[in-house]
């Protein structure tokens, strides 16, 4: 049995460990919403933006080389750019993000190189001797379109001058609230969206396939790197909102309990010095 | 009448999802008028107006560039920014309008100028549409 004194310091540890993730779970709260208002504002955009390079990419036959992130190759080395979040406490995700990867980078047979955003992810991949090509990281809670610009040059640098032949990209997607679930896919080549027969056509450029196309690939990946993070962040704050939440919520259920273990103690204690008054009182009669 | 369905979105938002009989659009070569079934093509927007004809309807949206992807049952507006005519802040766009014109007039590094057209580009496209917009209001509302 613990003494009152324990108890006490105990129940005093935990209350102040109920204030740090009371309010880390405000915080994240408040960041949430507007974090998840962004992720899901640029879903359309994004499904559009890929629908079109698809349907472009399809009608085009593969050889035809209209631009160089068009291009599809033998796949000697894969690239992963892995997203993560800078900062933990948010529950399982990073650790579902980092095992849904090394997974994956497990399960091929050509080398794969990451390309990492975000503090924690980057950590676990040096820790476990993966190539890490280029990190990112404290690109913070609202990430504007002009940080991901170099993440984006990293990627287009390394599939031009055919350093990757096939780019993944992987973060932890917003799904609600209390799910976000880890996911991985293609980014380059574009995969060509299937056609019903005889719709296939050729499209007309204006000014010219290769100037469109330039302009609208770099773009596109720039568009994808840019909505996951978005989402990443989404997830992020959701995430910990929820964590800090059920660990707010078992710190007050330990605090009622060693409560309720402190005031019997304290109760046995005085029922004791009661007896003992009264057992020497009965003595000296 | 067949129709097109013709969708606008931003990096921000869905801005505008319908079917519709005609989009005019500013393409870098100049405006076109798309209809439905038309032939499969992609071009680059320049700022500029974008109308939408849609059962004896007109709708006016000011767009600073971006791409489009017309298919015979679909039409895609990849809008850098895009917002219709009444929604324009016209305050805003002249402010926009003269301190790229201060920037042009002062001396600036290259990169600053080419910035600072585009600015200039854009307010101006804001601008013309919704003084389109209110020219056509007049008779609808008399003082």
């Amino acid at each position: 049995m613990a003494t009152l004194r324990q108890i006490k310091r105990r129940i005093r540890s935990i209350q102040s460990t109920a204030k740090i993730t009371k309010a880390m779970e405000m915080i994240a709260a408040s960041k949430m919403k507007r974090a998840q208002e962004r992720g899901l504002a640029g879903r359309p955009y994004d499904q559009r933006i890929r629908q079109v390079l698809a349907d472009v990419a399809a009608a085009h036959s593969p050889d035809a080389d209209l631009h160089p992130l068009l291009e599809r190759r033998e796949v000697r080395n894969i690239a992963v750019i892995h997203i993560t979040a800078d900062r933990g406490l948010c529950g399982g995700l990073n650790t579902n993000m980092n095992r849904k990867s090394s997974t994956f980078i497990l399960d091929q047979k050509a080398p794969v190189v990451l390309i990492t955003v975000g503090r924690k992810g980057r950590d676990f991949m040096v820790r476990y001797g993966q190539k890490v090509r280029a990190e990112f990281t404290g690109l913070g809670d609202r990430p504007g379109i002009l940080d991901i610009g170099p993440v984006a040059r990293v990627v287009i640098d390394d599939y031009t001058n055919k350093e990757v032949d096939l780019v993944y990209l992987a973060y932890p997607q917003f799904v609600t609230t209390v799910t976000q679930r880890p996911v991985l896919q293609q980014l380059l080549p574009v995969e060509p969206a299937e056609f019903p027969k005889g719709q296939n056509v050729e499209y007309l450029f204006e000014p010219d396939p290769h100037y469109v196309m330039t302009q609208l690939l770099p773009r596109f990946v720039e568009m994808e790197i840019y909505h996951a993070i978005l989402e990443t962040v989404a997830s992020e704050q959701s995430a910990r909102m929820v964590a800090m939440r059920n660990a707010s919520d078992n710190a007050n259920e330990l605090i009622t309990d060693l409560t309720l273990a402190y005031n019997k103690a304290r109760q046995e204690l005085i029922t004791k010095e009661l007896l003992d008054m009264t057992g020497a009182a009965a003595a000296l009669r | 009448m067949p129709k097109t369905r013709l969708e606008i979105v931003t990096a921000e938002k869905l801005i505008y999802s319908e079917d519709v009989d005609m989009v005019v659009a500013p393409g870098v070569e100049g405006y076109l008028g798309i209809l439905p079934r038309h032939t499969p093509l992609m071009t680059m927007l320049n700022p500029g107006e974008l109308r939408i004809k849609k059962d004896g309807e007109e709708i006016d949206m000011a767009i600073t560039g971006g791409f489009l992807e017309v298919r015979p049952d679909k039409v895609v507006v990849l809008a850098d920014a895009a917002e219709r005519a009444e929604e324009i802040d016209i305050a805003r766009a002249e402010a926009a309008k003269r301190r790229a014109e201060e920037r042009l007039a002062g001396k600036a590094p290259e990169a600053d100028l080419a910035l600072a057209e585009a600015s200039l580009a854009r307010a101006l496209v804001r601008l013309k549409v919704a003084e389109r917009r209110r020219r056509r209001e007049r008779p609808l509302h008399p003082k």
